[in-house]
């Protein structure tokens, strides 16, 4: 068809120009229609929307009313949060918790100590933050910092005592001898020809020298670093012993949550593989361990840790009274760690076994260097997961007398000081806050992990 | 992660054989050496030490003190941590006995459940919290009872509302008490003997039971007596609860230490006695020093300005001054912790003198 | 370990590098270290416990506990009762509170679960909530403030709520009317029994004639007929045999009727609470494994939303779900010893507290309930695997 035929022809109730484009009807697009197919769609959705609504607006206005706009925000002692004395209905008292702040976070811990739980804080995010940030650069100085020198740094500066100062004496010994070390070989790589062999000896001839061997000398300078300032806080504050039995709050839960996360991690690859392992003996020990501790409740081996372990040991090496529940909870999560990592293991393909056996790989090569690496990586949500677990499960130590954060809670709310009708509903409603934030906030991660790690296997 | 001065000896030991090798490889020497450092934070709790408990406590510059977790009046941290109280006190003259100086105490707070656990495996030297001294814990546990510091005995705490005098009208009642204490047993054994019937709430901890009370959830409190007057001052509106009269046991309270170590059961017996001896001849803290030019030769061999008593029991002869001089006597320790000059009052009772019609009485030194 | 290397030059490898050899090296070295520990572990138990004084071995199982057990199932007295009875005491406490919390646990997972995918906005979002606000947040915690700020705030009993026939609600805990057969009661019972027996049979009776000539028959209202009319029958024939005794104001406490301790409750609904948070995700996580299709097919059928649900998608996702659902039932039934915290006298309570404090015997005592939840899961274990397989035949 030409042009002129169409200007031609007859049928002149054709529209020329393209029409304008029409909304669509209110009964399926817009806000009407979105209520009526997401809250209306049926007369039991119906009846469901409206059971729903009376729910929220039966409670929400009351719990904000009480946690926000009846709430008293400031005052030294209960009078503040009775309601005949103050002259007004009463909602939460956080007065109570801004009072009780400080106890909340470091327990008895002496006031004039606490810098160096801060530092310790510190240390901690610093190293949550360089492991969980996926771009982050330097991993391995990362891993290298909050498997080994957060826990000797948080031993030293949180217990402090002649004891932590010789141990610090001695890592630093032990780092200046590795550092010797490394800047003798640097110069005479030669030294270690019959350790690494000829070839490889032959591509560290190649470089500078500053660059020889500039994985392991950058781990040394680092732990110099961190051991040079904990001398430094040792000489200058100095680092009195503060006992365990003053440690309380958040500081020890955070405590239980990190050394339960530093310990059971890699014994949990260590059990997985056990249970992996060709070798009968190794896989039915391994076996062993993990339905066992799988199969009782973490009180019982609390309750262990606290009355049998003293009775395991000579008596003059009796476990201090927190680290018994470390003990424990370090080996509880490790099981579970393990079934998470045994996953990861047996979702690796035949084919990276088979291609690192070809390579000439011994077994202990093959799992850190091709297989580990890959398995870890995909079960990264399930390790979060069980560490929500275990976070969650630090507030049970409260039942062998350990102060962790939520006993601290419920050691305020017998305090007369401030013992109020709101107090109660307050201290659980900040426990359930910190608790909700920490847990949330770590799923929410985990789930984010899940998405980059889909996102690399989709085609 | 505990620690000790044992660690720096165990790390230099360790240290050597690492070097040797160190020239081999590197890698392995760095791992081996970190493992072998963090495997020494782990393993190295406490020195290993020959002797008995007062070498051991000699040697480590402390006493180290199992209290309870916190009972006003016997034994309580301030918010600085500081303790104080009547058990406390009796720690406190101890050290002040072998070192002159009564700071040179480690308390170790430990409840009810644990506290037998802690003493049996050397956690702590001595118990000093509230321990009832029965038949069966000084014969088959393992341990020794160093005397009674408290005449106590259980009873019961009820709301002034309900409107009882007596506690054999608790029949039917819903009653509070903690696990783990001779109160649950005294407990039955009272409401079996009376023919009535009860409802036992029992809890873990203390702090528990306290607030299962408070909240009405039982009409009544059960403990030792010294305990409901310590508790009562924790509870909210403390005019509208009352004791009963009724005394249901005999709950003397004593110091415990470990069974076969008699040279460590004599200190802790005769820091007690010297404590009395001194209230019965009226050495207090602020004469003791005039006291040591005293003729009466019972204060002079309590002061050890005659005789070698201290000697005896491992200790320097002016073993006794030490104490009073620091603590006081018995009866000071009384008054500052629970009686008259603290938020407790209670009266002495049975804890007075033998002197004064009470039950405390002290063999002599001589 | 490098077997295929081995295999392929069986000769070449020194005795040093043989795999096999190592193996056995490494083996017999673990074992070794693992034989060590425990034999140190043991010797210096054996070494302190003599030291110590403390008597060893289970002899105290049948020496009188003289305490008392508020929630017994069996009789439990001071007098006379053994610390073994205590056990069992405990033991039944601890089944009791996990067996009911697995059924309503389950039902309200499942509940809330469908409703996470629920088309109805509203009703997915609150169940999403709920799913997140009681995963993310410690049991102990949500136990504490089911008894500590929902149960102990209740009046005393002399102003106790009162509940629709006749129950009683206060910081007590519930009573609730205790019936009393009269004669002829027990007919009522047995009728009750009976009806649910004939449902069975009817129903699986129905089930095949449907099989076989596709004819349905109306199971659900029969068995209402059974179960619920039928001893209504009884009761009203019989002359109303079944009295009750109502809980009443007799000194400090409400005498009469059955009391529900507030202990078992706040555990129970704290436990059933969180868990069903959980069984909520694995319900929701094994519908979605359904594939969309099947629905979209059963739609196609002509089948309505709820058979679809009950006849094509619940039946398969059960597979994805039951494994999940069996970890999740440990899991609350290891929980129940968190009781131990509100003073509910479940094992750990009874057995680890108070026997392992009068009798001083930490390594039996903990060792026997260490046991007891062992075997539970390894039975329950068992069992679900058992089923898992029965379900897993159907799969072509």
């Amino acid at each position: 068809m030409t042009d002129a035929t169409t200007e031609m022809a007859p049928y002149a109730f054709v529209r020329k120009e393209t029409l304008e484009q029409q909304p669509a009807p209110l009964s399926v697009a817009g806000p009407l229609a979105w209520i009526r197919q997401h809250l209306l769609s049926s007369p039991l959705n119906i009846a469901l929307t409206l059971l729903c609504l009376y729910l929220v607006i039966d409670s929400v206005p009351g719990l904000i009313r009480f946690y926000f706009l009846d709430a008293v925000w400031s005052g030294t002692n209960r009078d503040a949060c009775l309601a005949d004395k103050v002259g007004r209905p009463v909602g939460a008292c956080w007065a109570y918790i801004a009072d009780r702040f400080q106890y909340f976070i470091y327990g008895s811990y002496p006031i004039n100590q606490r810098w160096r739980v801060n530092i310790v804080f510190v240390m901690f995010a610093l190293g949550v933050a360089w492991l969980l940030w996926t771009s982050a650069p330097k991993k391995k100085l990362g891993i290298f910092f909050f498997f080994v020198l957060l826990p000797i740094s948080a031993y030293v500066l949180l217990l402090g005592g002649a004891g932590a100062e010789n141990f610090l004496r001695t890592c630093m010994i032990v780092t200046l001898a590795l550092a010797a070390l490394y800047v003798i070989l640097s110069f005479v790589p030669q030294i270690v020809r019959f350790y690494i062999g000829d070839a490889a000896l032959a591509v560290v001839e190649q470089l500078p020298v500053w660059k020889r061997f500039f994985g392991p000398k950058q781990l040394v300078l680092f732990a110099l670093v961190v051991f040079a300032f904990l001398s430094l806080l040792a000489s200058g504050p100095g680092l009195p012993r503060v006992d365990t039995g003053l440690w309380g709050g958040m500081t020890v839960t955070f405590l239980i949550a990190a050394v339960g996360i530093v310990f059971s991690l890699p014994l949990g690859v260590v059990l997985a593989l056990g249970r992996r392992s060709r070798l009968p003996i190794v896989q039915l020990l391994s076996v062993i361990f993990i339905e066992f501790v799988r199969g009782v409740p973490l009180i019982t081996v609390l309750f262990m840790a606290n009355t049998m372990l003293p009775l395991f040991v000579p008596q003059e090496y009796s476990p201090d009274r927190l680290l018994r529940p470390l003990v424990g909870v370090a080996l509880f999560a490790a099981a579970y760690m393990a079934e998470v990592v045994r996953g990861g293991l047996q979702a690796m393909p035949k084919g990276q076994y088979e291609g690192a056996m070809s390579l000439g790989l011994g077994y202990w090569s093959m799992m850190r260097l091709i297989i580990l690496p890959q398995a870890l990586r995909i079960v990264i949500p399930g390790i979060v997961n069980t560490f929500i677990g275990l976070f969650k499960d630090t507030t049970l130590v409260t039942i062998v007398g350990i102060f962790d954060f939520l006993r601290t809670i419920e050691a305020t709310l017998v305090d007369p000081t401030w013992a109020t009708p709101t107090t109660r509903a307050t201290g659980y409603a900040f426990a359930a806050i910190f608790y909700f934030l920490c847990c949330w906030g770590m799923s929410r991660y985990s789930i984010a992990v899940e998405k980059r790690l889909a996102a690399g296997q989709k085609r | 992660m505990g620690t000790g001065p044992g660690l720096a000896e165990l790390n230099r030991e360790r240290e050597n054989p690492f070097h040797q090798t160190g020239d081999n490889n590197m890698k392995k020497v760095m791992r081996a050496a970190l493992l072998a450092a963090m495997g020494a934070c782990v393993a190295g709790s406490a020195l290993a030490q020959g002797g008995g408990t007062l070498a051991q406590v000699k040697g480590k510059g402390t006493v180290t003190c199992g209290v309870g977790p916190g009972l006003a009046g016997f034994g309580i941290p301030d918010a600085q941590g500081n303790w104080s109280g009547l058990d406390v006190d009796l720690c406190r003259a101890i050290a002040a006995a072998i070192f002159d100086d009564p700071a040179k105490v480690k308390f170790v707070p430990l409840s009810a459940k644990d506290r037998f656990t802690a003493l049996q495996s050397g956690e702590v030297d001595l118990l000093s919290r509230n321990t009832t001294w029965t038949m069966s814990r000084d014969t088959s546990l393992g341990l020794n009872f160093a005397g009674i510091n408290y005449y106590d005995g259980q009873g019961f705490m009820v709301r002034k509302k309900l409107g009882i005098d007596s506690a054999l009208k608790l029949a039917g009642a819903s009653i509070c008490t903690q696990q783990g204490t001779t109160t649950e047993l005294n407990l039955a054994d009272y409401f079996r003997n009376n023919k009535m019937k009860y409802e036992v709430v029992a809890f873990a901890s203390n702090d528990e039971t306290v607030k299962a009370y408070e909240s009405g959830r039982c009409d009544a409190f059960t403990t030792d007596a010294s305990g409901l007057y310590a508790e009562r001052l924790k509870l909210s509106d403390q005019s509208e609860h009352i004791v009963l009269p009724e005394i249901i046991s005999k709950e003397p309270l004593g110091p415990v230490v470990r069974h076969g170590d008699d040279a460590w059961l004599d200190i802790v017996k005769w820091t007690h006695f010297a404590m009395l001896n001194a209230e019965e001849l009226g050495v207090t803290k602020a004469n003791a020093a005039e006291m040591l030019k005293s003729e009466n030769p019972e204060i002079k061999r309590l002061l050890g300005t005659e005789g070698k008593f201290g000697e005896a029991v491992g200790l320097s002869n002016d073993w006794a001054y030490r104490i009073v001089k620091h603590m006081g006597n018995y009866g000071e320790s009384f008054e500052r912790n629970v009686g008259a000059g603290s938020m407790l009052k209670i009266s002495r009772g049975q804890n007075a003198l033998w002197t004064k019609g009470g039950l405390q009485y002290a063999p002599p030194i001589r | 370990m490098s077997t295929t290397s081995a295999e392929i030059k069986p000769g070449k490898a020194s005795l040093f590098y043989d795999p096999k050899i190592r193996g056995y090296v490494y083996q017999f070295a673990l074992l070794a270290v693992v034989g060590f520990l425990i034999w140190s572990a043991a010797s210096n138990a054996i070494e302190n416990l003599r030291a110590q004084k403390i008597a060893s071995g289970f002899g105290f199982w049948h020496n009188a506990a003289g305490f008392d057990v508020n929630q017994k199932l069996i009789p439990f007295s001071a007098s006379g009762s053994t610390y073994g009875q205590a056990f069992w005491v405990g033991l039944l406490n601890t089944l009791l509170v996990a067996s009911i919390g697995i059924v309503l646990s389950t039902f309200l997972g499942f509940f809330v679960g469908v409703a996470r995918l629920s088309s109805n906005w509203i009703v997915s979002k609150l169940a999403m909530i709920y799913v997140e606000v009681i995963r993310n947040l410690p049991l102990l915690l949500q136990l504490f403030f089911w008894y500590n700020a929902v149960l102990k705030p209740l009046p005393n009993p002399r102003q106790s709520i009162e509940l629709p026939a006749g129950a009683l609600l206060n910081n007590r805990g519930l009573y609730i009317p205790d019936p009393q057969l009269g004669p002829g009661g027990s007919l009522i019972v047995w009728a009750f029994l009976i009806g649910i027996v004939a449902t069975f049979v009817f129903r699986s009776w129905a089930r095949k004639q449907q099989a076989a000539t596709g004819k349905q028959y109306p199971t659900g209202w029969i068995g209402f007929g059974l179960i619920v009319v039928l001893p209504t029958l009884v009761y009203f024939i019989t002359g109303r045999p079944i009295t009750f005794i109502y809980p009443e104001l007799a000194g400090f406490n409400l005498r009469g009727g059955i009391q529900i301790f507030p202990e078992f409750v706040a555990l129970l609904i704290g436990l059933t609470t969180y868990t069903a948070g959980f069984i909520a995700e694995v319900v929701r996580a094994g519908i979605l494994a359904v594939s969309k299709g099947q629905t979209e097919a059963a739609n196609a059928l002509g089948l309505r939303s709820g058979p679809t649900l009950k006849l094509v998608v619940i039946p398969q996702a059960m597979r994805v779900i039951i494994p999940p659902l069996t970890s999740n039932y440990l899991n609350l039934t290891k929980n129940s010893s968190l009781a131990v915290a509100i003073g509910y006298p479940d094992l750990v309570q009874v057995f680890t507290g108070t026997v392992l404090n009068q009798t001083g015997q930490a390594v039996e005592v903990v060792a026997i309930t260490m046991a007891v939840y062992l075997t539970i899961s390894l039975v329950t274990s068992l069992f679900m695997n058992i089923y898992n397989k029965r379900m897993a035949l159907v799969e072509r």
